[in-house]
């Protein structure tokens, strides 16, 4: 049975990897059909040079580093005064919000801006998403961060205080750094949950607020150029080297 | 008449050590057979061979004189007990007990399991989860898991070290009365002397991977072949290079005048054991000896000089 | 200690005003009644929720869970041998562990374009099969059911490996061995040792899938082409292009109340499991 198992391990990790590996090679295809050619990196190249490839781009990332600072900050908050002392209310609704589909997070969202925008005359745009990735972020934040605080003993701030720390500076100078690796697993993660995120993200922007999924999304409805293979390739070795980085803080 | 398991030129080997090296032994039907030795001798080992869960670097296992060499161990007519029991918990005990029937699909299953049952003395106990017993009855369940089976040969991994002291020793009355009713041949591995010399009717003692002496709990105890098996199976008084056991050594002011050995010796201390009184002294060379003593008998002060005498046929001696 | 209630207050007030809040909002809009340009307007109510048993919309509710329940069932054939090998594997644990996680972690997008890429007309299959001659047309892989099934397993399958992975390697080793010890194949062993006794990570692994599989948007959209209609496709028709509001926050409402219910019941059930 060893054998039959080692075969179908090997079968199993194929199908998992496979299909992201077929894409990257034909990213380097000369060809726009699915027929090899060549190498060549022109859909690279013309990754580059679309401009609204690259505004897209830009806002994802804006988006991303914003929602991860505030989220980081205000999560770790979270599960450190969580770890003092459970509300059974936050942490249910922490995990309620990790089940949600995300659809009915997109929905809701929209709903409750359109609502405030009867009477503040403002509209969608990426500030609305930056705060709906923040919504959405903080569950994984408080789980990355809570799971360190698991490991990390009581009695150390209690030794700090012993020594004349007060409660806030026994925070930042004994619980942080302890738990700095922790907290930048969070900020990683949720760096590509908010890079990647299609369906929240495209019922909360504004007009002009495109982000890199939302035009990868339009180009796959339409089956359109190959330069989407580039994008994806591009997009799937650094969000594997950023999860990579995050495993490696686990770690720590 | 073929010995219902025989093992030939066995040896094991690990990365970095040899395990066993190169044992053979037969153990006659019906019999209650015993491997004896320190942790790490090998032992264990040598049991998983049998059942089938490692394989011998070489050498043969035969049962009823086939080589079962290359069988699984689920094709080997051989039941383990294991040391933790592995009972498995998702089952009561009487569906622990079925198991092994319901894979042969064994016709009479109730009318076996029952008589399994009440074998090991579970009545009443046998509808609830291995959880739900304590450690004594979860071991009579793996006994009645391995015996319902009618294997030919029933192996034990230090079944009793889980238990505690008196139960084990109540335990080890009660194994070997159920392998003489039964008749199926048992191969116990233990690390304690008392263990296979109360139940065994053969030990064969390891050391280091290899077999030292096989012999009847008597031959074992009183006529050792090599130090190791003389020092393992109980104490001894090395005077120079003959041994002699504590229980064989007298003690008196002068030595005595019938023709036993002797030699003279220094109290360092007396015991009271309850029993009896132990008297420990040094003799010239300064090795230590003890000697037993019965209760009222003459106190020995510590200091004193003093006569160990014995007879010449209680001398172990080595070639 | 007042330092605690300093920290919690942002996460409370975040969680009131983006999670709590829109959530009502949207419970109030399925009492509303649709507005002419969109949005919502009085009067109250209950009509979109007498809506929802159109057979119309009842065959949605049903696909989608049966699309569910499929997909976590294909995921858990699958998964348990997968788990089975990386619990029995003498080294190199951590790095299938990695293996199996990794894709998870990069682009959820990227990922259901790959089988979009593979699985089309002019996709790497198709070409691939038509160049050897095998067939003369190209199959109709994409924009069907089983299209979608198959972005689902794909996308959750680490969800279901993970958890059954974890029970398995705390099993009790000496257990397998027993089994076989007493005649049971490597086969038999599985299924009644191995098994039964990896449901706590079965379960686990199944409430992981079907909960996301029930509430799915973007794999039914892209891989289904419009044809396969689940919940989520529905939900999101509502609010864009039907702009019926108020019918599209009835059906994220029941979607809610499902996904709660099962999150409550596996929790209870977590916990009962600890006493």
């Amino acid at each position: 049975m060893k054998r039959w198992l080692a075969a179908y391990a090997v079968a199993f990790f194929a199908f998992l990897h496979l299909p992201l590996l077929t894409l990257a090679i034909f990213s380097f295809n000369s060809s726009r059909f699915t027929v090899w050619q060549h190498f060549s990196l022109t859909w690279y190249r013309a990754m580059f040079h679309d401009p609204q490839l690259v505004d897209a781009a830009w806002n994802s990332i804006v988006i991303a580093l914003l929602a991860t600072v505030i989220s980081t900050v205000l999560g770790t908050f979270c599960a450190y005064a969580l770890w003092k002392k459970n509300s059974r209310l936050l942490t249910g609704s922490l995990y309620l919000s990790l089940v949600t589909p995300e659809i009915v997070t997109g929905v809701s969202l929209l709903a409750l801006f359109q609502w405030t925008f009867r009477w503040m005359h403002w509209h969608l745009g990426l500030y609305t998403v930056v705060l709906a990735h923040i919504a959405f972020s903080l569950a994984y934040v408080v789980i990355v961060v809570s799971a360190r605080l698991r490991t990390v003993a009581p009695s150390l701030e209690e030794a700090a205080m012993d020594l004349g720390a007060s409660e806030w500076q026994a925070f930042f100078y004994v619980m942080l750094p302890t738990l700095a690796p922790g907290i930048i697993a969070a900020a990683l993660l949720v760096l590509t949950i908010s890079f990647d995120d299609y369906v929240i993200t495209s019922m909360v922007a504004g007009v002009n607020s495109e982000t890199l999924p939302m035009v990868i999304y339009a180009m796959a409805r339409r089956g359109a150029s190959p330069v989407i293979n580039a994008i994806s390739a591009l997009v799937t070795v650094v969000f594997g080297a950023v999860i990579l980085m995050f495993e490696r803080m686990r770690a720590i | 008449m073929t010995p219902i398991l025989e093992v030939r030129n066995l040896i094991k080997d690990f990365p970095g050590h040899r395990a066993v090296a190169e044992i053979s032994f037969s153990i006659p039907q019906g019999s209650f057979f015993s491997l004896l030795g320190p942790s790490g001798c090998g032992k264990t080992t040598t049991l998983r061979m049998i059942a089938g869960f490692e394989q011998p670097t070489s050498g043969e296992v035969l049962l009823k004189g086939e080589n079962v060499n290359q069988r699984r161990p689920y094709q080997r007519n051989v039941s383990t007990v294991f040391q933790n029991y592995a009972l498995f918990p998702h089952l009561s005990a009487r569906g622990n007990i079925e198991f092994g029937l319901k894979r042969q699909q064994a016709g009479n299953m109730a009318k076996r399991v029952q008589e399994a049952i009440k074998l090991v003395g579970l009545a009443g106990k046998e509808d609830r989860r291995p959880a739900q017993l304590s450690g004594g009855e979860r071991q009579r369940v793996a006994l009645a898991r391995s015996l319902v089976l009618e294997p030919d040969v029933l192996l034990l991994d230090e079944p009793l070290a889980a238990l505690d002291p008196k139960l084990r020793k109540q335990m080890r009355v009660e194994l070997k009365a159920m392998q003489r009713r039964v008749g199926i041949s048992f191969l116990l591995v233990t690390h304690d002397q008392e263990e296979a010399l109360s139940m065994s009717d053969y030990v064969a003692v390891m050391n280091e991977g290899k077999i030292e002496q096989i012999g009847s709990p008597e031959e074992i105890y009183l006529r050792p072949r090599t130090r190791f098996v003389a020092g393992f199976l109980g104490a001894v008084n090395w005077i120079g290079d003959v041994g002699v056991r504590p229980e064989s050594t007298r003690i008196g002011s002068h030595p005595e005048r019938n023709g036993a050995h002797s030699c003279s010796a220094t109290v360092t201390d007396s015991v009271f054991l309850g029993d009896r009184i132990q008297v420990r002294v040094q003799l010239a060379t300064g090795q230590e000896a003890i000697a037993q003593v019965t209760r009222g008998s003459t106190a020995f002060r510590p200091g004193e000089a003093v006569h160990l005498c014995w007879n010449a046929s209680d001398e172990l001696t080595f070639s | 200690m007042k330092l605690r209630s300093w920290f919690l207050l942002p996460a409370w007030l975040w969680m009131a005003l983006l999670f709590a809040a829109p959530f009502l909002i949207i419970m109030a809009y399925s009492f509303l009644t649709r507005g002419v340009y969109g949005g919502v307007e009085h009067p109250w109510t209950a009509e979109s929720y007498q809506r929802l048993v159109d057979p119309l919309y009842l065959e949605v509710f049903l696909r989608s869970f049966v699309m569910a329940v499929v997909a976590t069932v294909l995921c858990l054939l699958f998964a348990f041998p997968a788990a089975l090998f990386i619990a029995r594997a003498p080294r190199h644990k951590n790095l299938y562990l990695q293996l199996v996680i990794l894709p998870f972690w990069t682009s959820f997008l990227v990922r259901t374009y790959a089988w979009m890429f593979l699985l089309r007309d002019t996709g790497l299959i198709n070409t691939a099969l038509l160049k050897i001659g095998l067939i003369h047309a190209p199959l109709p892989l994409l924009y069907n059911d089983g299209a979608v099934l198959l972005g689902l397993v794909y996308g959750y399958l680490p969800f279901m490996v993970l958890p059954i992975y974890a029970t398995l390697e705390r099993l009790d080793p000496s257990l397998p061995e027993a089994a076989a010890d007493l005649g049971a194949r490597p086969l038999t062993t599985v299924f009644t040792v191995l098994v039964p006794l990896s449901r706590p990570g079965i379960i686990a692994g199944a409430v992981l899938v079907f909960i996301p599989c029930l509430g799915a948007y973007l794999t039914p959209d892209l891989l289904g082409g419009g044809r396969t209609v689940m919940v989520g496709n529905l939900v999101e028709n509502q609010f864009t292009n039907a702009r019926d509001w108020p019918f599209g926050s009835a059906v994220s409402i029941l979607l809610m109340a499902l996904v709660t219910l099962m999150l409550w019941l596996f929790l209870r059930r977590q916990s009962e499991q600890l006493v």
